[in-house]
């Protein structure tokens, strides 16, 4: 079960290196920290159905804009 | 002795049906000597069925095409009787190493267990697969092969299957109990019915180069993201016999198919790879972009469909041609039993139930590979270079590394063939698995004991008196290294029901000659689906 309470122990200063990581660094590159840093955490908590969880709610209130490169084959 | 296969050209005969008045009846026709296909008829022929092979056209593959012959494939040509001269041939591999950048990241041992008589895989080309494959069907008097016999129409009715056969003296008609598609991608056949295979294609390109070298790469599988030598694509490397290897340069989706072809384009990125002052010869060159599909069913009645016909795969992976042998293989023993009169024709429901859901396994394999290899927007492009730089220092990135998932059989966990355990068991010879190999005391291996019936193997001291199901017995003498009874969890009095093909489809803790009598039958589809009571 996605724990969404209160779970860090210090808000302010885990909030200020989360944003401080990107300071000086290009979308791409934030892209880039981002990335390793959700496969690191997806790792330590492991639990498959949390993981699900959480990349629900991730996508919550998005309306989908985009498309990825996949076409539709026929023979 | 050295046959350039390539080369061959088989002749064209006129055969008496084309003279018959009416449409000449053959119990079963394949279509398609492709490895698919001469599968396919070895088998039937094997089972005492009497083939005939049609083929539009009068040599085998030119060019190398797949090259990745998998285990369960070695042991399916060695119950086809031809697997000890493809592997004498091919060059054996187990290991694949995946570098990213110049770094190594990663490997994976495909066998890391002994005990097994046929390695994870072999290199081989496929003139040399179909060369094989087309000597021992030519060495079995009931297959007649007709070749440049091109199908055109097909139509069927609830008592046969009709042809239109296109041949260089014209049109002759023929008609059938069944048809065997093995036709390919394109299949005309699918075309002829107006069916479709469906599913996603890949905004990507990739160039084949088969190079002849002496080269000193070992016998691995060798696969880099964005190397030096080619930035931001990847490259696979293979080793094939008589010193060809297979290099695959993904090169995009904006490249010119046409001309990244051109020797002046491809040699510059060979020699990026092994060295200015490499010496070398292109051997083959082919550019490909790829799709995961399949067609909605593979049984259309009296037609069925086998291997690309059927569905297709990215090749990383090497699921497309093993795939289909295993198609072949599922099919060949229940068209024999059929057409002997011995299962009812609903047994052939089961050909489609479980080589689709195989299908689906290697499409879902490979499309989980090519969303790696092809990242298919920003984040999945994101994702798939952290996985690549934090795989470096953090095992569990490594794990995520998808280069290709290797073909594997399927288990046919939910097949109506399948009776379902009573009895409690570990491993994984459940009911549909693929019956895995032992060696026995005197250098003899499991797998070649099981024979082209159905078997019923069985360890313990002595051989049950069994009525109508040949009975092979592992004594534990003869399974000297417990490697059988480890692999089967077996005790003595244990028992498996194994199918022509090869898959466990029941097993017992304890003999009960009724439950078998009923496993069989279930099956052979002889008992409709039981009614709860």
């Amino acid at each position: 079960m996605l724990n969404t309470k209160p779970n860090i122990a210090s808000p302010d200063d885990f909030y200020e290196a989360l944003i401080a990581l990107h300071g000086d660094l290009t979308p791409e590159q934030s892209r880039a920290v981002d990335a390793r840093l959700i496969l690191l955490l997806s790792n330590h908590i492991g639990d498959a159905a949390v993981l699900r969880q959480a990349m629900a709610r991730a996508r919550q209130g998005i309306e989908p804009a985009g498309h990825d490169t996949i076409l539709a084959a026929r023979a | 002795m050295h046959v350039d296969y390539q080369s061959l050209r088989f002749d064209y005969r006129r055969s008496p049906d084309q003279s018959a008045g009416s449409a000449a009846r053959h119990p079963v026709v394949v279509v398609g000597a492709g490895p698919v296909g001469l599968a396919a008829a070895i088998d039937l022929a094997q089972a005492g069925q009497r083939v005939l092979l049609l083929d539009d056209d009068r040599s085998l593959s030119s060019g190398s095409r797949a090259i990745c012959f998998a285990k369960r494939t070695l042991e399916i040509f060695d119950r086809l009787g031809c697997g000890e001269a493809m592997v004498e041939k091919g060059v054996t591999w187990n290991l694949g190493r995946v570098f990213h950048r110049a770094d190594p990241v990663y490997s994976f041992d495909l066998l890391p267990e002994g005990g097994h008589r046929r390695p994870a895989f072999i290199n081989l080309q496929q003139y040399y697969v179909e060369g094989f494959l087309l000597e021992r069907a030519q060495a079995l008097p009931n297959i007649e092969i007709r070749w440049q016999n091109k199908v055109t129409a097909v139509s069927q009715s609830a008592e046969a299957v009709t042809l239109t056969v296109e041949t260089p003296e014209g049109e002759y008609r023929l008609s059938a109990d069944y048809l065997v598609a093995a036709d390919g991608a394109r299949s005309p056949i699918r075309r002829a019915m107006g069916l479709e295979s469906k599913g996603r294609s890949f905004r990507d390109r990739f160039l084949i180069a088969d190079v002849r070298m002496k080269a000193d790469f070992p016998a691995e599988r060798w696969f880099w993201f964005d190397p030096p030598f080619h930035p931001n694509q990847s490259v696979l490397l293979h080793s094939q016999p008589d010193g060809v290897w297979r290099i695959d340069f993904q090169l995009g989706w904006d490249a010119d198919p046409v001309a990244e072809r051109a020797p002046e384009r491809v040699i510059p990125r060979v020699r990026a790879l092994l060295g200015h002052d490499a010496e070398f010869e292109l051997e083959w060159v082919s550019i490909y972009t790829f799709s995961c599909l399949r067609m909605e069913r593979f049984r259309h009645g009296r037609v069925l469909f086998a291997g690309d016909s059927a569905h297709g795969v990215s090749p990383f992976g090497a699921r497309g041609a093993n795939s289909g042998v295993q198609d072949a293989e599922n099919l060949a023993w229940k068209l024999a039993l059929v057409l002997r009169g011995e299962a009812p024709d609903a047994l052939l429901d089961s050909y489609d139930s479980e080589r689709v859901a195989a299908a689906d396994e290697n499409i879902l394999n490979s499309t989980r590979s090519t969303d790696f290899i092809t990242p298919k927007n920003e984040a999945s492009r994101a994702f798939r270079d952290a996985v690549l730089d934090l795989a470096k220092d953090c095992a569990f990135a490594r794990r995520l590394v998808n280069s290709g998932r290797l073909s594997l059989p399927s288990t046919y966990r939910n097949s109506p063939l399948n009776t379902p355990d009573e009895d409690a068991f570990e491993g994984a010879m459940l009911p549909g698995a693929p019956a895995l190999d032992a060696p026995l005391e005197g250098g003899g291996w499991l797998l070649d004991r099981l024979g082209r019936d159905f078997t019923l193997l069985h360890f313990g001291e002595a051989a049950p008196v069994v009525d109508g199901v040949r009975v092979v017995n592992v004594t534990p003498g003869e399974d000297a290294q417990g490697l059988a009874a480890r692999r089967y969890d077996a005790r003595p009095g244990t028992a498996y029901l194994i199918r022509p093909d090869q898959h466990v489809c029941a097993r017992w803790r304890r003999l009960n000659p009724a439950k078998l009598r009923a496993a069989v039958d279930r099956a052979t589809a002889r008992v409709p689906e039981m009614a709860a009571c």
